[in-house]
């Protein structure tokens, strides 16, 4: 870590003051979390107006970034300077009850969907809600004058594209077929819906039960007339996700698993006409000394009855036959994502969970020498 | 002291913990280990990722069966005589409507198949790739949550087979995978003890992947410190002349690096045996995955409990 101190700075620094918003992605478990709120401590030093929303309720987190008191839905200030760093976890059912509140036309159309047992689960149980939540926050923090970049950590999806599929997750919803059969009988001007006539209300009501069926009826009703400003909405968000002043940074962990994602999701942005602007190689093995993994194994068998000295090359042994094994597993991913800032941020000995290791990080992020040519 | 046997000793073993951790590569180590014994076993994979049934290809008695909750429900509504009704629901995508006016139902028909293929009798064991650590929960709730909602009818007599399934320990157990690391420690400790509250459970031993050699080796409640030797001799070879200046910077960085890790994950270890009091089964990291990485951590599961893991009233 002491070297890369003094390290030139990487491309990455120019990525964080040309843009407003990084949306960082990958796979769960690559460390997107710790990497976003590095990012947005680093963009702050360099005096940025930066709010960091994560969706990760760990609680390492709110004190590696020093909230004693923990993350919360509304952005808290984090003293670091001479920008300024917010940082806010999302609450996707707080954020569903504002977005209700907004888009219904009256208060009474509000409190209709928000008492309803169907809308309550609808945030936590329909695929795609907590991603739609995540860029409704985004959209509205990139309004918000507070603050002039926006750094968001993507849930972690089965899917990696989920995220910019989210803003049209309602819109879709409230297109179904069953919608359409659902408000049939209101358009009509009928009060109350026969669910017995229609085959399909029949069976989800046999087998949920008809309260929930009700339920269900009751919420597409009340969702009457929303549509349109969903639909507005979405295509808003939907233009900021594409914008050229969003940056996609891609995190991945040397490992064949999380690569073979990485590599998709590359491919899929490309197909979306989007490309990937950093990718980060997180928690990756440090590189001890010059020399090469050969060169470890002639030491070893130069100390020959030394045990301590034999044992001690062994650690270099393994620690350079696993930064070999990784630099070749990601080379499928580096090949993928030619033209993006190429970032490795080495393990550390410890896991991120206080300053020290966030600053740690930060370093890495902002002046890691690049390990490939790009 | 057998490790293999506590672990698959239910005809049911659901593999949990978050990403990153190796879970799916516990799971298929798992499924490995259990096979070379003889035992007829399924692997039922959750997540929709095809890796299992690649890095199990060719492994004799071993089957692998893919879950999605959209077939699984699907497959129950045509076995409630909805045949015709199922084919329009998935057609039209009308599932997500099912699944959120009864929240959890996808979770418990998935878990409603895996337990008609227990009852099937076709496999001695049936090991599951469990959803990530938080959705886990999740998903061993479901039944329970529905069960209260749902007064009767066919959801209802579903949600009582999969509870009978989850709260007996001869059919059935969760095995939580983690690794020796602060918040993955932190956060194991913390789901154990809301499967065992909240969804009654038997959790079987805690697997800990991606452990250090020098860790594997040694006693846990050994308090020497871990490299101490390697850097007396890196000091002594660099004296009279046996390594360069450069080399012994090296060989020191990777021994103060590795003993450094090492100390950590000791401590991470015994803070897990000492809170969950649950026996430990260490696991290396494996270099890559495939059908001999893959048999190399079957041979760690038939080995041994970690030294000094165990509670001292296991």
């Amino acid at each position: 870590m002491a070297d890369t101190a003094t390290a030139p700075e990487t491309a990455l620094v120019g990525t964080l003051a040309d843009v407003s918003v990084v949306i960082c992605c990958g796979s769960g478990g690559v460390g997107k979390t710790t990497i976003a709120a590095a990012l947005g401590r680093e963009a702050a030093r360099r005096g940025r107006s930066v709010v960091v929303v994560t969706i990760d309720p760990a609680r390492r987190l709110a004190d590696a970034l020093g909230l004693t008191e923990g993350l919360t839905s509304t952005p808290q200030r984090v003293p670091t300077g001479p920008g300024e760093l917010w940082a806010m976890m999302l609450d996707a059912d707080e954020m569903f009850r504002t977005v209700i509140n907004e888009h219904a036309g009256d208060a009474d159309q509000a409190e209709r969907i928000l008492a309803n047992r169907f809308a309550r689960s609808l945030s936590g149980s329909l695929s795609g809600t907590q991603e739609y939540m995540a860029t409704e926050a985004l959209y509205r923090l990139h309004d918000d004058e507070r603050f002039d970049l926006v750094v968001v950590d993507t849930p972690p999806s089965r899917q990696a594209l989920d995220f910019l599929e989210a803003p049209g997750v309602l819109t879709r919803f409230l297109d179904h077929r069953v919608f359409r059969l659902l408000m049939m009988p209101t358009r009509r001007g009928l009060r109350v819906i026969n669910t017995a006539a229609q085959p399909v209300l029949r069976a989800i009501g046999r087998v949920v039960g008809s309260d929930v069926l009700a339920d269900a009826v009751a919420f597409f009703q009340a969702f009457s007339g929303m549509e349109g400003g969903f639909r507005d909405r979405a295509r808003a968000v939907d233009e900021l996700l594409r914008a050229r002043s969003t940056a996609f940074v891609l995190v991945a962990a040397p490992r064949p698993d999380t690569v073979g994602e990485g590599v998709w999701f590359a491919e899929q942005l490309h197909r979306h006409g989007l490309s990937v602007a950093a990718t980060i190689i997180n928690r990756a093995q440090p590189v001890f000394g010059d020399g090469t993994t050969a060169d470890a194994i002639a030491g070893r068998e130069r100390a020959r009855d030394d045990a301590g000295l034999v044992a001690a090359w062994e650690q270099l042994i393994a620690a350079r036959r696993c930064v070999d094994t990784e630099v070749a597993e990601v080379e499928p991913l580096a090949a993928a994502v030619s033209q993006a800032v190429w970032v490795t941020v080495p393990l550390l000995a410890d896991d991120v969970h206080d300053a020290v290791g966030l600053d740690a990080v930060g370093a890495a992020l902002m002046a890691s020498p690049d390990a490939h040519d790009h | 002291m057998d490790p293999l046997s506590d672990l698959i000793a239910p005809h049911v073993v659901i593999v949990a913990g978050k990403g990153g951790v190796g879970k799916t590569t516990v799971t298929a180590g798992l499924a490995s280990a259990a096979a070379s014994r003889g035992e007829r076993v399924l692997v039922v994979e959750l997540d929709g990722k095809p890796n299992l049934a690649e890095w199990l290809e060719g492994v004799d008695g071993v089957e692998v069966m893919a879950i999605s909750a959209a077939e699984a429900l699907d497959e129950y509504l045509r076995d409630q005589g909805f045949a015709r009704i199922a084919r329009r629901l998935s057609s039209t995508g009308v599932i997500d409507v099912v699944g959120t006016a009864a929240p959890g139902i996808d979770d418990l028909v998935v878990l409603g198949r895996i337990k008609q293929l227990e009852r099937s009798g076709d496999y001695d064991l049936i090991v599951v790739d469990g959803p990530a650590a938080g959705h886990a929960l999740t998903m061993l709730t479901a039944a329970s949550g529905l069960g209260d909602s749902v007064d009767s009818g066919p959801v209802r007599a579903q949600a009582d087979d999969v509870l009978a399934l989850l709260g007996d320990p001869q059919r059935c157990q969760v095995v939580l995978v983690t690794i020796p690391e602060t918040t993955p420690v932190n956060e194991i400790i913390e789901t154990a003890y809301e499967i065992e509250d909240r969804v009654g459970v038997q959790l079987g031993p805690v697997v800990v992947n991606l452990t250090e050699p020098a860790v594997l080796e040694a006693d846990i409640s050994d308090d020497r410190p871990v490299g101490a030797a390697w850097t007396a001799a890196i000091a002594a070879a660099l004296d009279d002349g046996r390594i360069s200046t450069d080399e012994a910077a090296a060989l020191a960085a990777a021994a103060e690096f590795t003993a450094a890790r090492a100390e950590m994950q000791r401590r991470e270890l015994a803070r897990l045996r000492d809170r969950l009091a649950l026996p430990l089964v260490v696991l290396p990291a494996v270099a890559g995955v495939d059908g001999d990485h893959i048999t190399g951590l079957a041979d760690h599961l038939m080995g041994a409990y970690l030294h000094g893991g165990l509670p001292s009233d296991g």
